[in-house]
């Protein structure tokens, strides 16, 4: 009872700090610029962290995050700019943003289901395939649909989201995915990605639970997309590239495999790392490809591996620090008197 | 033009097209066959050839055929290369990790192209090398010279390679190592010197492939890897991966099914016909057309 009310709190506190952030924005104390790359900080964040439970958790590789953000965003983009189309009209302002946002999760959601099945029943690579090709069709098709702008995009959308609703929107995605992944759902996923067929032998049904995994994944990368089309206030079919999803993939691989606060990080920091080397742009993707090939080449769980970052490893690490530390100055010492 | 003609004119549009993604089948499945691993980068490999082709003629004024052979051997140390310096150490890593350098050279291998001087953004014509000719072999079915080429050199480069396969010491290494790594090593063969081979066999056979689509084509771009790549790779699945005769029949039936698709009026969902075929082999019969059940060992 204890750690519950515990939780809570924390959860309290976070929203608190969120919106007293949101509260400076809007009183102008923190610069347009700045507010406007945090958002897009928590939207990554809400990438990162459910593209995680993939590729980290599940051990699985998915290629095709941004065409599930694509999905979302087109989705909830239809729906808030035509005002009687799905929803009904009573749904106006922020709750039909609201709505809409579930609505495009829900979409990815099902796209997720209808990509994931068949290439999750099998053992081996083809997910990433198949995900890599979805991206790409799901590109062309936008291209070709008149009714949502083709190559020239959606505009005119309404500003609906705020900082505050993108650090909603992650602080519901962590704890949903933390939650899943602590559960016994959770181990399951794990169990698969540590050994599939010793899984499969222990009775855990494995395409379901990768299936479920990724059914969830692509549902808050639907919401993201929303996040990001309402911040932007339009979509193209150049907004979700494959691009985007390498940059959520070495989101996932800097903050570590299965680590959920490493994710977190990797996408604050990159999300920086790319405004402040705008000046850099063309040899951005240069610098992406080769961390990702440096980081599975030396650190093949990422750099923080499936840890997650809190106090008490800060605290452990110390303690190993300070214990080599010692080890190495007795040894000096024996060394000396030797 | 009866519907005779119209299915006689597709069927040769597929098949030529078809073998350039045969050609670029045949890398990823023989690369599957060996070391298990998805080579993201095989469809920049094809690109990267196309433009060593298209620079040796252009600026080292080679004729299409030496252009066409350096491209190959320049390929080959690339593939060999990139085996050597990002799969190698990776062989025993989590699979994932290998895929994630697979795709990490793959984007790498775009955006240097991306950033160099010579290649640019934008697309460059590939010059006509030879006079274009066009043959009517029946009223209303015709076929261009280049088509032609582009057929005959795809046929024997797959007979050659199967001589490779079948005929040789190397090649029979390669089964070998392909069938048991370790049962391949106990028997004296050199598994890291065959794997190597393997990538340099296949990363030759994509840069013909390069080099012929862009003279067919007319154009060589930055991005030109990507589609093809991911089309030659659906081929690959649909003859079974890691079986060499199934990624030829498997790039041959794509290209047709793509040529019929798109004269049947739906040009522009082309591209998605090979991932539709891609998600429905994958329901039907994942191990391909040509492919065994095999069970998995422990």
């Amino acid at each position: 009872m204890a750690k519950r009310f515990s939780a809570i709190l924390q959860l309290v506190l976070l929203l608190a700090v969120g919106y007293a952030i949101q509260m400076a924005m809007d009183a102008e104390l923190i610069n347009r610029y700045y507010a406007h790359v945090m958002t897009i900080m928590a939207i990554f964040v809400v990438g990162a962290v459910s593209l995680n439970l993939i590729n980290g958790i599940c051990g699985q590789f998915s290629l095709g995050h941004a065409g599930f953000m694509a999905v979302g965003a087109y989705t909830a983009a239809i729906i808030t700019k035509n005002p009687d189309l799905i929803l009904p009209a009573i749904f106006t302002g922020n709750i039909r943003f609201i709505l809409a946002t579930l609505l495009g999760g829900m979409m990815a959601a099902l796209v997720g289901f209808m990509v994931g099945l068949p290439s999750l029943r099998l053992r081996g690579d083809y997910l990433a395939i198949v995900t890599l090709g979805f991206g790409e069709i799901i590109r062309i098709l936008l291209l070709n649909w008149d009714f949502v702008g083709g190559a020239s995009g959606y505009f005119g959308l309404a500003r609906h989201t705020n900082f505050f609703a993108a650090f909603l929107l992650s602080i519901i995605t962590i704890t949903i995915i933390r939650n899943f992944i602590q559960s016994s759902h959770g181990r399951a996923c794990i169990s698969i990605r540590e050994d599939e067929i010793a899984a499969e032998t222990m009775g855990v049904p494995t395409t379901r639970y990768k299936v479920i995994a990724f059914v969830i994944a692509s549902f808050f990368a639907g919401t993201a997309g929303s996040m990001m089309a309402h911040l932007t206030q339009m979509v193209t079919p150049a907004s979700f590239t494959f691009i985007l999803s390498i940059e959520l993939l070495l989101m996932v691989v800097l903050g570590g495999l299965g680590s959920i606060s490493g994710s977190i990080g990797a996408a604050i920091f990159l999300t920086y790392a790319a405004e402040a080397l705008r000046a850099f742009r063309a040899y951005r993707m240069i610098l992406y490809s080769l961390l990702l090939i440096f980081i599975m080449l030396f650190r093949p769980k990422g750099l923080l591996g499936n840890q997650e970052l809190s106090l008490s490893l800060l605290r452990e690490s110390f303690k190993n620090l300070r214990a080599r530390w010692r080890r190495k100055k007795k040894d000096g010492i024996t060394a000396a008197a030797e | 033009m009866t519907i005779t003609q119209q299915i006689l004119q597709q069927l040769i549009n597929g098949i030529s097209l078809g073998s350039v993604y045969a050609l670029m089948a045949l890398g990823y499945t023989m690369v599957y066959g060996i070391i298990k691993l998805i080579n993201f980068a095989h469809g920049e490999v094809f690109m990267i050839g196309a433009f060593v082709g298209f620079f040796s003629i252009t600026k080292l004024d080679m004729g299409f055929f030496p252009a066409m052979f350096t491209a190959m051997i320049f390929c080959a140390i690339l593939g060999v290369l990139m085996e050597r310096l990002a799969y190698k150490p990776l062989r025993n890593a989590h699979r994932v990790a290998a895929l994630m350098t697979a795709v990490g050279l793959s984007m790498l291998f775009q955006n240097l192209a991306l950033a160099h001087s010579w290649i640019g953004a934008s697309a460059k014509g590939f010059p006509q090398v030879f006079p274009l000719r066009k043959f009517e072999l029946m009223e209303n079915v015709t076929i261009s010279s280049d088509r032609i080429l582009m057929l005959v050199i795809a046929i024997f480069l797959m007979i050659a390679l199967q001589f490779i396969v079948h005929k040789t010491l190397m090649g029979k290494a390669m089964r070998a190592v392909s069938l048991d790594k370790d049962a391949a090593r106990l028997m004296g063969i050199n598994v890291d010197k065959t794997i190597s081979f393997t990538f340099a066999l296949g990363s030759s056979l994509a840069a013909a492939a390069g080099v012929l689509f862009a003279l067919n084509y007319g154009i060589v771009v930055y991005q030109m890897g990507l589609l093809p790549g991911l089309k030659a790779f659906v081929a690959a699945v649909l003859g079974g991966i890691g079986i060499i005769p199934g990624a030829m029949v498997g790039g041959l039936l794509l290209g047709v099914t793509e040529s019929a698709v798109s004269a049947a009026g739906g040009s522009m969902f082309r591209d998605a016909v090979a991932f539709a075929a891609l998600i429905i082999m994958l329901l039907v019969k994942p191990t391909g057309l040509f492919g065994k059940n095999v069970r998995e060992k422990v």
